[in-house]
């Protein structure tokens, strides 16, 4: 046991779990903190707003598995980290959030920066501490980031008051004693052999694969297993990357834009195999009409997922790679069938597609130029048309390489998360697939960008107005364009020539691949304004609230 | 359809909320919630009256399953468990109506706890329709003021939910 600071046990935590970068922003009550910092190991990230730090962190554990640690100060400091743990529970995201807070004996006085960010976070956190006693550390912080990476995943909140970081303690690491939080480990046989038995029997099966096979590092035995039975493959967004999407079995993502053929063949099903996804409604369309045929096996770690929006007939509790494991195990090799040649036919006969064009640049082409130039490269993502073009125009292999806001769907998200991103990976490419209105909400980090050399590149898909919402204006709303229009956008390579990041633009179709050739090749932050027409759409779609039979025709 | 549950939760500042707030947040009605310790005061008993159908009833079950305070969470079936409440009731008493109101309370086994000239406070224990009986039949004199402490449950025989 040795004596020191609640400041430099909590350093000693951090150090003991692993962490080697935080994102933060400081403040008064965090002083003593910061102060230990300097003399730490670890390395700090100061971003230019909070949420930044939280979505960097975010983007850290969703590049590497690993949890992502954020640091903010008291009142708004901590309410700013708000989006971005939210963000990070949608997406079972593990991030601890450290938080600095008035002195105990202020607490409940309103106090000076002061605000309730236990009580803020408590829908939006998997648990959160407020620490009251500087010997309560070690244990604090050892169960936090347990609770964080283990089981579903997701955001823990540590809330630390001043005195506590100055408090004197005899640090020990105790051991975990968490009564009341037991994540499912093992799998129940009897239910693999059931789903097994399904399997067999059915005709016309689908594997509908979501986040859950990303964070459990389940893509090898997901593959083993649809190869095994020849079972077609969709992944929600969240689980792009976790099927090759050049594999003869991919159907790519389902859901809302999705493909044609992965909706129908959905929708023909007998049986889903559904594993770690939970049936969001950008999956599933109109509940009712959602797989009207299918028998349904549902693989999730987290028991509340199964039967929370449709009726499961073979449910499976836990981890979503023993469960594949034993799941393949368990059955026998089964032929390509007419199934199979079914929805290789929708497949030829639907493909994802666009009007090409030699005039305008075209979106989809963008990401189809990254792809060609840079298979390699961590795709991660702002929210809206921008981030439904990089997940059907990239053909993605790796989940651990696509990174996008799902649950929440937060604009502003893609850039912090790419520099976490690229803070994981240094010697990866790093693009942030962005829109000019999402890139505008956190625009300030290319300062973070340039000043600690994270050569991320940004690369804005520029229609000058907030195109998601104006698409289903132009498809809903007669055209009503209230409120969608952007007007002023900045002049992007302006703005990143200001920040001392490399700004590019390309205008016509025969400069994207030069542009992108020279951001690949850069070693500097970079900002590439693709001049894009203001009414692409994305598409396929269907819309809200309708069934995934009923997908949209457009004319024209 | 109602449904009792009993929950064994750590007994640390905040548990509350974290329920309480699980509950308005996923949109499960709460009846009736009670709440003291056990006898290991590290934990705290909740019973929880909900008004749900089965599948919700699951979820709610599964949801405060994943709250990290909470340790253990067993519904209560009315055929194999006892439940009861306990209601103080402050009725309106003069001269003429005390001696009625002491019969309608020596029927329900209740006790008067308080008797001023112009009230008396009656106390009641029992199942949910025994304490809305009495009530009903108070009516007519006048109820000045009613607390409930909502249902505490317990499953028949050795069968135990352990803290």
């Amino acid at each position: 046991m040795r004596k020191m600071s609640g400041a430099e046990a909590i350093l000693e935590c951090l150090k003991l779990e692993g962490v080697e970068v935080i994102f933060g922003l400081p403040g008064g009550v965090l002083l003593p903190l910061y102060d230990a910092l300097y003399d730490s190991d670890i390395r700090h990230i100061l971003v230019r707003h909070e949420q930044a730090a939280a979505h960097a962190a975010d983007g850290y554990a969703r590049a590497t598995g690993r949890v992502g640690v954020c640091l903010a100060t008291s009142g708004p400091g901590a309410t700013n980290l708000v989006t971005g743990i939210a963000t990070a529970y949608m997406d079972s995201v593990p991030l601890v959030a450290m938080t600095g807070q008035v002195p105990t004996n202020l607490i409940g006085k309103d106090a000076f920066q002061e605000a309730d960010i236990t009580g803020i976070t408590i829908p939006i956190t998997k648990h959160s501490y407020l620490v009251k006693d500087a010997k309560d550390l070690p244990r604090v912080f050892r169960e936090a980031f347990h609770i964080a990476r283990t089981g579903r995943p997701g955001p823990v909140l540590i809330d630390l008051p001043r005195d506590v970081t100055v408090g004197e303690l005899d640090f020990s690491y105790p051991d975990l004693d968490l009564p009341g939080y037991n994540p499912t480990i093992g799998v129940h046989k009897l239910q693999i052999k059931k789903a097994a038995q399904v399997l067999m029997e059915a005709k016309r099966p689908v594997i509908y694969a979501g986040g859950g096979v990303r964070y459990a590092s389940a893509s090898k035995e997901l593959l083993g297993l649809a190869e095994k039975v020849k079972a077609p493959v969709t992944t929600t967004l969240m689980g792009v990357g976790c099927f090759p999407e050049d594999n003869p079995l991919s159907l790519g993502m389902l859901g809302m834009h999705g493909t044609k053929y992965a909706n129908y063949a959905i929708q023909e099903s007998d049986l889903i195999v559904a594993v770690g996804a939970r049936f969001d409604d950008r999956v599933t369309g109109k509940i009712a009409g959602f797989a009207p045929s299918a028998t349904i096996v549902h693989i999730d770690v987290d028991p509340a997922e199964i039967g929370k929006n449709v009726k499961v007939d073979v449910p499976i509790v836990g981890d979503a790679k023993s469960a594949l494991e034993e799941l393949t195990e368990a059955v026998e090799p089964k032929p390509w069938s007419a199934w199979n040649d079914k929805v290789s036919a929708w497949k030829k006969d639907h493909p994802l597609s666009y009007e090409k064009s030699e005039d305008v640049i075209k979106p989809q082409m963008v990401m189809e130029t990254i792809y060609e130039l840079c298979p390699e490269a961590i795709i991660v993502t702002e929210v809206g048309q921008n981030q439904m073009w990089a997940a059907q125009f990239f053909t993605h292999k790796d989940p651990h390489r696509f990174i996008s806001s799902g649950g929440l769907g937060t604009m502003g998200y893609g850039f912090p998360a790419a520099i976490g991103a690229q803070m994981a990976r240094p010697d990866s490419t790093v693009f942030d697939i962005a829109g000019d209105g999402s890139f505008q909400m956190n625009i300030q980090e290319l300062a973070t960008a340039v000043l600690n050399d994270i050569p991320v590149k940004v690369a804005v898909m520029n229609n000058g107005v907030l195109g998601m919402v104006r698409q289903w204006q132009t498809l809903f709303y007669e055209k009503r364009y209230s409120g969608t229009t952007l007007g002023n956008i900045p002049d992007f390579v302006k703005v990143a020539e200001a920040y001392g990041a490399l700004g590019l633009r390309a205008t016509r179709p025969s400069e994207v691949e030069p542009v992108l050739k020279k951001a690949i090749d850069s070693d500097r932050p970079t900002v590439i304004d693709f001049v894009i027409p203001t009414d692409e759409m994305v598409l396929p779609m269907v819309p809200a609230g309708a069934s995934l039979s009923e997908t949209l025709e457009l004319e024209g | 359809m109602k449904h009792t549950i009993a929950a064994i939760v750590e007994n640390k500042p905040g548990v509350l909320v974290r329920i309480a707030g699980l509950f308005s947040r996923r949109g499960f009605n709460i009846d009736s919630l009670t709440v003291g310790t056990t006898d290991n005061p590290d934990y705290s008993r909740m019973t929880i009256t909900v008004r749900a159908d089965e599948v919700v009833l699951e979820q709610v079950t599964k949801q405060l399953n994943k709250l990290v305070n909470v340790i253990r969470v067993s519904e209560l079936k009315p055929e194999s468990s006892v439940g009861r409440e306990l209601a103080i009731i402050k009725v309106n008493a003069k001269k003429e109506t005390r001696s009625e109101i002491m019969q309608i309370v020596s029927v329900f086994r209740a006790t008067i706890i308080d008797v001023s000239p112009k009230s008396m406070i009656v106390e009641v224990t029992g199942s949910e329709g025994k304490i809305n009986a009495i009530e009903r039949l108070l009516r007519q004199f006048g109820i000045m003021e009613l607390a409930r402490t909502g249902k505490v449950s317990m499953v028949r025989g050795s069968k135990v939910i352990k803290t």
